[in-house]
């Protein structure tokens, strides 16, 4: 299961276990969360993080452009860790996303960390990206369909022989789809989280991301009845 | 030679009826000249009195000739914050006694700020601390004045702080406080060690050794230790030693109070429940380790000062510290594992030197039946062991170089020089203080990115300075050297339910609800977990599971496991082992062989589907599992096809697909070069060294001015950090530093050199068609070994997946006669463990 086919809004999409949802029909790829200069954003803090980040992030998304060469790249939001974060991002970075951008027409969906238009970089932003049918935003909104977006950083606890293994995850129902971050530097939200579970009402199913593959799990929202405010730790399988 | 003590103290000496003791008076000598010393005694030798009476009559004869001591005179420095609370407390009363005007006071992080603050403004003229306390006390630009007066540093239990990265901190305090008040003395309190050159250097001011004086306090009483087995049948394997349950309790009914010692935490545990289980008088028996609340710890301390107890069941937590007085009894549950920690514990019992402590140890298996038998004549030969300090670690080397610049601005060049006068530092290579400096200052990385943000800069008189006090509040915040794993609150649901303790975040990620699970001595069902802690309710059924916790087994040590060795092989010592290990061992004789006292006895032999080889290295678990991890990857290679492996203490154990052959190839010396970096590398052992040495070091931050609550979301996870930095930047100082803790710990490197050594062309290999005697033990520990999860693994995931979509209807179950599938690749990390007998 290299990839993983999918069906959004009668639309056939492609997982990649690289963290990128594809649209053939529309030759379209999306990736969600780079949050490109996180590292300098907590060196600002007081904690000198490698400062690689940014560099190892944009490898992986040209990784997945090589592979795939979509005519159009959604990055679904919080691209930039902070506000400030385009403008800090270095000249090799700067002239990495310009290439990509040669190759590839880029559209910036503004997110919660980077709500303005990056400036000085190429691509155009929005708040929304709505293509044949479907809308790419940043953050999910309730009720809504067609839908694929980024913003949780959804990772899903699998128990196993001997051990639970954690892995960033897509989310996905027949309604919509939840992208796991691309970020060098970004961490997870359980899916067992009421914010992600109530999402799902109906449940759906998870795809872990692997070693070239995905791994999928059917995916119970039941944290949506469940009485408690918190998430449960475990996926019910 | 009452007559050297001056009065106020020969007559209280007199009034109790006491006598100087000899040490006691040496070390008054000793400092009297200025020395530093080095004083050595077993328990109850009246050590810690001999460190401080120095400083009681330096101070009293302050008062009596001139005027009051102006300030700090003596610091006190101890592993454990109760210890200082505790001696403090034990030294008012002779103060008290003697009528000395003697102000004392601790300092620990319990301390309120208003009396840190007070404390700033009149020091006390004894200050009991910590190696934290006194870290962020150096680091605070008051600490050229507040220490200035200082004259003496007495540090208690130096053998247990000498080559823990806590003992590297304190070094670095004492050098950074030879600068503020030179010409300071040291007196350095220890239990009798395996090093003691070392423990000399430790306390040194020089930092090789120069200088102090060794007082030793031989003798007392040998301990009276025997060897207690269990009614019935000998366990062949299993560590827990629940069979002697029966006896432990019996024992503690015909004592007065007994400490119950056991490995574990997930031991105490059990056998707390156990003892219950039997318990029907309810002697009062309780439990104690270091992942109780705190509050729940003190009760069981007090608890034992006031003899309220019979018995604590008990870990290394009660290891060191306070004289609990009374303690008639200790009982050491499974193998000691060495002989300097046995005689720790030994002496828990009848702290009164010339009284013989007794102790009993009771075996949980055939193997530790030999192991006791060998650490009794260990202990009679006092042949201690324990390895020499390793060098002094470079990410607790970045903390205190920050410390220091939020003191003060310093010289570069100085500060080296300083450093090396601490032991642990005195071999420092140039390169690597330089680039610790570099780290501390911006990052220390090849890509010069954070110079707005930096640390530290440089004046124009080349003095490092610290940029700003917002770096040294954040600094002051994170000072410590003992990270814990990530843990969560163990909590009783419902309104008021308490906090019971702390468990590993990993152990959690293993629960499901309603899985039951012991825990501060109760039977818990998990209901659900939190944010940052897990609900749980009393009771529950099924077979409950118990939370273990990283590196909390001791491995066996060399010396031990030397003689566990030279026993097997001299048939004349059996005699002294119980009947059934004699039988056992006559048998392996017979029908293989013995391990010999020098080569590596290797078993092959089938069984079931598989082959097994066995091999006796008798290195402990450490060592075992990194061989483990280096045997299997080279016998893939070989075409063995290798499914799995187990490791004790005393084997090493692998099972394949196709019989191993050519063993002496197998175990060949260049074993330790081809694979190690790799497997080291991905190996979640590493990433756990990364995520405390980045801590320490100060990349990670526990503590964030106002930001407390969101620990979790401001945090990146060390793994991220580690696989970016491993890729940009592999000769990176901290990830150095995360191979050089590496390298001892946890993997045991040494060990494997000097075995992998040792055996060449001494390798014996014995076919057998089936297991051997000696074998039995480690083939049941298959399976019973759980494993932590390492980052991630795509087979078991496969796995998981292929199962639930069966289970689901979504693809078919396998057909009724399936092909016998190909034994499946399994990732190095989570080899072990694999296979069940069946």
């Amino acid at each position: 299961m290299t990839e993983t086919d999918l069906c959004l809004g009668g639309e056939r999409l492609v997982l990649d276990a690289g963290g990128a949802v594809l649209w053939p029909a529309r030759k379209l790829m999306a990736v969600a969360d780079l949050h490109l200069e996180k590292g300098s954003a907590a060196a600002a803090k007081g904690s000198l993080l490698p400062p690689w980040d940014s560099a190892a992030t944009l490898d992986r998304l040209a990784q997945l452009l090589r592979r795939h060469r979509p005519e159009v790249t959604v990055l679904l939001g919080d691209s930039f860790h902070d506000r400030a974060g385009a403008s800090r991002l270095g000249v090799a970075e700067r002239e990495r996303l310009g290439l990509m951008a040669r190759a590839t027409r880029l559209v910036w969906v503004l997110g919660n960390h980077d709500p303005d238009a990056p400036v000085g970089l190429p691509g155009e932003a929005v708040a929304e990206f709505e293509l044949g049918g479907l809308v790419f935003r940043h953050q999910a909104q309730p009720g809504a369909t067609e839908e694929i977006s980024g913003h949780f950083h959804p990772k899903a606890r699998i128990p196993t022989r001997g051990a639970t293994v954690v892995r960033p995850c897509f989310v996905a129902d027949p309604r919509r789809l939840i992208l796991p971050a691309l970020g060098a530097y970004t961490g997870g939200l359980d899916v067992q989280d009421r914010a992600i579970a109530a999402l799902f009402p109906r449940g759906g199913r998870v795809f872990l991301l692997g070693q070239g593959r995905l791994f999928g799990f059917p995916y119970q929202g039941w944290a949506a009845r469940d009485p408690l405010p918190a998430g449960q730790s475990a996926l019910k399988l | 030679m009452v007559g050297t003590l001056p009065e106020p103290f020969a007559g209280w000496f007199a009034r109790r009826g006491w006598v100087p003791r000899a040490h006691q008076l040496d070390v008054l000598a000793a400092a009297r000249d200025g020395a530093s010393v080095l004083l050595t005694a077993p328990t109850g030798g009246g050590k810690t009195l001999a460190g401080f009476l120095p400083s009681l009559v330096d101070l009293h004869e302050a008062r009596e000739s001139k005027s009051p001591w102006p300030g700090l005179h003596t610091l006190y420095v101890s592993p454990l914050k109760a210890l200082a609370a505790d001696i403090a407390r034990n030294l008012m009363a002779p103060v008290e006694e003697m009528g000395l005007s003697i102000s004392i006071d601790t300092r620990t992080g319990d301390t309120s700020t208003a009396k840190r603050k007070q404390q700033k403004e009149a020091p006390p003229n004894i200050l009991l601390t910590t190696p934290e306390s006194l870290a962020v006390l150096v680091s605070q630009p008051e600490a050229a004045v507040f220490f200035a007066t200082l004259k003496a540093i007495v540090v208690d239990e130096v053998h247990a702080l000498a080559g823990t990265k806590r003992g590297d901190q304190l070094a670095l305090g004492m050098a950074r406080l030879a600068v503020l008040a030179p010409g300071v003395r040291r007196i350095g309190l220890s239990a009798t060690a395996a090093h003691p050159d070392a423990l000399a250097a430790f306390v040194s001011d020089d930092g090789r050794g120069g200088g102090v004086r060794r007082v030793e306090v031989s003798g007392g009483a040998p301990p009276a230790i025997e060897v207690m087995l269990p009614e019935g049948r000998l366990p062949w394997a299993g560590h827990m030693g629940l069979a002697s349950a029966p006896l432990v309790l019996e024992r503690i009914r015909a004592a007065g109070m007994t400490i119950v010692f056991v490995n574990t935490r997930a031991q105490a545990e059990l056998m707390f429940q156990e003892l219950w289980k039997l318990n029907e008088e309810t002697l009062p028996i309780t439990i104690h380790h270091g992942s109780l609340e705190p509050d729940q710890r003190q009760k069981v301390e007090r608890a034992m000062a006031a003899g309220a107890l019979r018995a604590v069941v008990a870990t290394s937590s009660l290891d060191l510290g306070i004289d609990w007085g009374g303690v008639d009894q200790v009982l050491q549950i499974g193998a000691p594992k060495g002989v300097s920690r046995l005689l720790q514990r030994v002496g828990r019992a009848n702290h009164r030197m010339d009284e013989a402590s007794r102790a009993i140890l009771v075996p949980a298996n055939r193997f530790e039946v030999l192991e006791c038998e060998a650490a009794i004549q260990g202990v009679a030969e006092g042949e201690l062991d324990g390895d020499a300090p390793r060098p002094g670690g470079l990410d607790v080397l970045a903390q205190h170089v920050l410390g220091v610049a939020c003191a003060g601005p310093f010289l570069p060049e100085e500060l080296y020089a300083e450093v090396r006068r601490a032991s642990p530092y005195a071999e420092l290579s140039r390169r690597d203080f330089r680039d610790v400096l570099e780290f501390v200052e911006s990052g220390g990385y090849s890509l010069q990115a954070y110079q707005q943000f930096r640390k530290l800069f440089r004046d124009s008189e080349g003095r490092v300075q610290v940029m700003g006090e917002r770096v040294a509040r954040q600094h002051r915040m994170n000072i410590g050297t003992i990270v814990e794993e990530p843990m969560i609150k163990v909590r009783l649901a419902g309104r008021g339910g308490g906090t019971l303790g702390e468990v590993e975040e990993y152990f959690v990620n293993g629960l499901v609800e309603g899985d039951t699970f012991m825990f501060a001595g109760r039977l818990l069902r998990f209901l659900r977990l939190r944010e940052t802690w897990i609900e749980v309710v009393e009771g529950g059924s099924g077979e409950p599971k118990v939370p273990a916790y990283a590196g909390g087994r001791m491995p066996l040590s060399t010396n031990l496991a030397a003689r566990v060795r030279a026993m097997l092989n001299d048939p004349a010592t059996w005699p002294s082992f119980p009947e059934p290990v004699q039988e056992w061992l006559r048998l392996q004789k017979s029908l293989s062989r013995l391990p010999g006292k020098q080569g590596l006895l290797v078993e092959t032999f089938p069984r079931g589907d598989v082959h097994f080889l066995v091999a006796y290295c008798f290195e402990g678990r450490n060592a075992h599992q990194t061989l483990g991890m280096l045997l299997t990857r080279r016998m893939e290679r070989m075409g063995f096809q290798p499914l799995g492996f187990v490791a004790t203490d005393y084997v090493l154990a692998t099972w394949s697909a196709q019989p191993p052959t050519d063993v002496a190839r197998l175990f060949e010396e260049d074993m330790l070069g081809d694979d190690l970096e790799a497997w080291m590398a991905e190996s979640s052992m590493l990433r756990r060294t990364f995520r405390n040495v980045a801590v320490i070091a100060g990349l990670i931050e526990r503590h964030h001015p106002g930001q407390e609550k969101s620990r979790r979301q401001v945090t990146v996870n060390s793994d991220l950090i580690y696989n970016v930095l491993r890729k940009h930047q592999p000769d990176h100082v901290l990830l150095r530093a995360t191979r050089a803790d590496a390298a001892g710990g946890l993997t045991d490197l040494g060990r494997i050199a000097e075995f992998l050594k040792r055996i060449q062309r001494r390798i014996q290999h014995v076919r057998l068609a089936r297991v051997s005697p000696l074998a039995v033990p480690v083939l049941l520990e298959i399976g019973r070994e759980s494993v932590r999860s390492g980052e991630g693994d795509d087979a078991l995931l496969a796995e998981a997946e292929t199962l639930v979509a069966e289970a689901m209807g979504e693809v078919a179950p396998p057909g009724p006669s399936p092909r016998r599938p190909e034994p499946r690749r399994v990732p190095a990390d989570r080899r072990q463990g694999r296979l069940s007998l069946r």
